[in-house]
């Protein structure tokens, strides 16, 4: 399996007053292609920054990164903005959808700072629409959605762009049992069509569905291991 | 290629239309905040465009006038020199009876002129009496080319009129209609002053009239007839050069013979005062720029509050957004377009200031040229285009230059942080 993300000693380092934090300190991980794997740790682990500097939101204090070739980690401002913008989709514990605009709006929303996204960026959100099963709701706005609708708009924004990484924080956070579970079907659906999925979580119920599970503890990598499905059917 | 050279300046097109489009809409969705931060600008544009079409509007009339009146008329009084004025008395200032005897030989580029004697009286005809606003003026038959102003009815001043001390007299309608004459009142006779005195003409009204003219009762006497009865004669003269563009020369050879005839010694200044129209018109056009500039400057610093003001809603409005910057962020927004929404925003909040302000504006003027007496001779007013490129070059400005911090700020956001914002 080609390596599509390539992190080699990466280390962040913040200053918090007097106080030096080392929230990561010395990663290194590979992810192939098409797979699909949780981050899970409990607060302070690490893994949300973690999954800032794999989102290209932010720059590791030192280490590589290599995203698809790319060597990302020594990129600044608008070279990170066309990376995030091509490569990643994120999807956010609390959506994050403007409340003003319709689903379509939303969605169509990084196709607007994408070059060439304009000139079919209708017909693009529509598509994104219906792979999360949302064709329907193009002209609902946030308010007029449930919970889970509001996610899978969220979603769809995320792969607008067909992003070579879709990257979700806590996605079902703010969710019911009921509806988590939907989106975590349709993160499988996702998967199964070849989608590579990053997902940071807490909660282990979650992260029992991705393929792999990676843990993390005091800014490094405590355990990386394939989930035990995949485990017996490997 | 290109493809992809035609591409990339669409795309910024379309980034900047999108920026517009999204400024619409943050404006709309926060509709009385954006009225209410935009009244600095309105106030400021309003005033600005009114000042420049009620002065514009004026300029145009007093130009007009003078263009009526003459623009090659020279205006000669007698004058004390300054430092001067308190050692020589007024009868020595003022003009001796014969000291325009020789102009006409001594100036070539002087066309015409009269002398004219001012005085106020009371006028009688039959039982009814005018004593208010009547205006007496002693002329010399040339008033009448000098001044534009003929006869509509008998005839005008002559030389022997003037030759002979004749007591006649010219009327304006205002005096007919006062006196209750009839309607042709040539023949009649009226007292003037107690004066028993023919009325030979009625004049028409002048082509353009200013202030109370109308109001003027005029009675015009021959200037010889006039200054008999006044034992220290006061009087003034208006001259026409033989082209506005020879009423320099025209001044510089009346001040030579004037010098002359009033014996001023070399070296000591003028006991009188020479103003062409031109010089005049100048002045005019000098004050009307200079009040121009003032209200400008004065508008300038409405603008500036105005423009503190959209500074002010602009960070509240980047703080208010500061998720929705973080989430453009992440999906891949790069600074400058952030900076260019942001800007956008501003500059369109300042651009519909502008515009509420020049409708204001027009309306001001409008009103205040209600206000004005019908006989100002302004007529209508309109905010001219001048003043409403100025409008939004100004308002642009003041958005551009107050929603550049602003701007600047939810650029430089961390979208992380951003992001965590509550």
């Amino acid at each position: 399996m080609s390596s599509l993300i390539r992190l080699r000693g990466i280390t962040k380092h913040y200053t918090v007053g007097e106080e030096q934090i080392r929230a990561l300190n010395g990663v290194d991980l590979d992810i192939g292609r098409n797979e699909y794997v949780a981050i899970m740790g409990s607060s302070g682990s690490g893994k949300s920054t973690m999954m800032n500097i794999l989102g290209c939101l932010d720059r590791p204090t030192s280490g590589t990164y290599e995203l698809d070739g790319e060597l990302v980690s020594d990129m600044t401002g608008t070279s990170l903005s066309r990376v995030r913008n091509q490569r990643i989709g994120f999807v956010f514990q609390s959506f994050e959808l403007l409340p003003r605009s319709t689903a379509a709006r939303n969605v169509e929303l990084p196709l607007i700072y994408s070059r060439g996204g304009w000139w079919s960026r209708r017909e693009r959100a529509r598509e994104a629409l219906e792979t999360v099963g949302l064709a329907d709701r193009m002209t609902h706005k946030p308010n007029q959605l449930s919970g889970g609708q509001r996610q899978r708009v969220a979603i769809a924004r995320a792969l607008v762009n067909r992003p070579a990484i879709l990257l979700a924080d806590e996605p079902t956070g703010n969710l019911d049992s009921k509806t988590s579970d939907e989106i975590l079907q349709l993160f499988q659906k996702l998967h199964d069509d070849g989608q590579t999925i990053i997902m940071v979580t807490h909660e282990a119920d979650v992260a029992r569905h991705a393929k792999r599970i990676v843990r993390m503890l005091d800014g490094k990598v405590l355990s990386d291991l394939a989930t035990e499905k995949d485990a017996v059917a490997a | 290629m290109t493809a992809a050279i035609l591409r990339f300046p669409l795309a910024l097109a379309m980034l900047f239309y999108q920026s517009i489009v999204l400024a619409f809409s943050q404006i709309w969705a926060n509709k009385v905040r954006g009225i209410l931060t935009t009244v600095g600008i309105m106030i400021g544009v309003a005033a600005v465009s009114a000042v420049i079409a009620l002065i514009s509007g004026m300029k145009q009339s007093v130009l007009d006038r003078f263009e009526a009146m003459g623009t090659n008329k020279i205006f000669i009084e007698p004058e004390w020199p300054r430092q001067a004025r308190a050692r020589i008395s007024w009868r020595q200032i003022m003009f001796d009876l014969d000291d325009f005897d020789n102009l006409i030989e001594h100036c070539p580029s002087v066309a015409k002129f009269t002398r004219q004697h001012y005085e106020r009286g009371q006028l009688a005809y039959g039982s009814k009496v005018e004593d208010t606003n009547v205006t007496i003026i002693g002329v010399d038959p040339e008033w009448h080319d000098v001044e534009r102003r003929y006869v509509s009815l008998g005839r005008p001043l002559t030389v022997l009129d003037l030759a002979q001390r004749r007591p006649v007299c010219l009327i304006n309608q205002t005096v007919r209609d006062k006196l209750e004459m009839d309607r042709d009142p040539v023949g009649s006779y009226i007292e003037v002053d107690g004066n028993r005195m023919l009325v030979v003409g009625l004049l028409e009204p002048p082509p353009f009239l200013i202030g109370n003219m109308a109001e003027q009762r005029e009675v015009i006497v021959p200037f010889t007839f006039s200054v008999a009865r006044d034992r220290w004669p006061w009087y003034t003269v208006v001259a026409t050069s033989k082209g506005p563009q020879l009423s320099e020369d025209a001044k510089s050879e009346i001040q030579f013979y004037l010098r002359q005839v009033r014996r001023v010694k070399p070296g000591t200044p003028d006991t009188f005062e020479i103003q062409t129209a031109q010089q005049q018109i100048a002045e005019f056009t000098e004050i009307a720029s200079i009040v121009t500039l003032i209200a400008t400057g004065i508008v300038g610093i409405s603008l500036l509050v105005g423009g503190v003001g959209i500074m002010n809603i602009m960070l509240v409005s980047v703080s208010e957004r500061t998720r929705e910057i973080g989430l453009r962020k992440a999906v891949g927004a790069p600074p400058a377009a952030i900076l260019l929404q942001f800007l956008v925003e501003a500059v369109v909040l300042c651009l519909i200031g502008g515009a509420m302000g020049l409708v204001l504006g027009q309306g001001l003027t409008t009103a205040t040229a209600a206000f004005l007496p019908a006989d100002a001779g302004v007529g209508r007013l309109i905010v001219p285009p001048s003043a409403i490129m100025l409008a939004f070059c100004f308002s642009a400005g003041v958005g551009l230059i107050f929603g550049m911090f602003p701007a600047i700020k939810a650029a430089r956001l961390d979208p992380i942080e951003a992001l965590r914002h509550e």
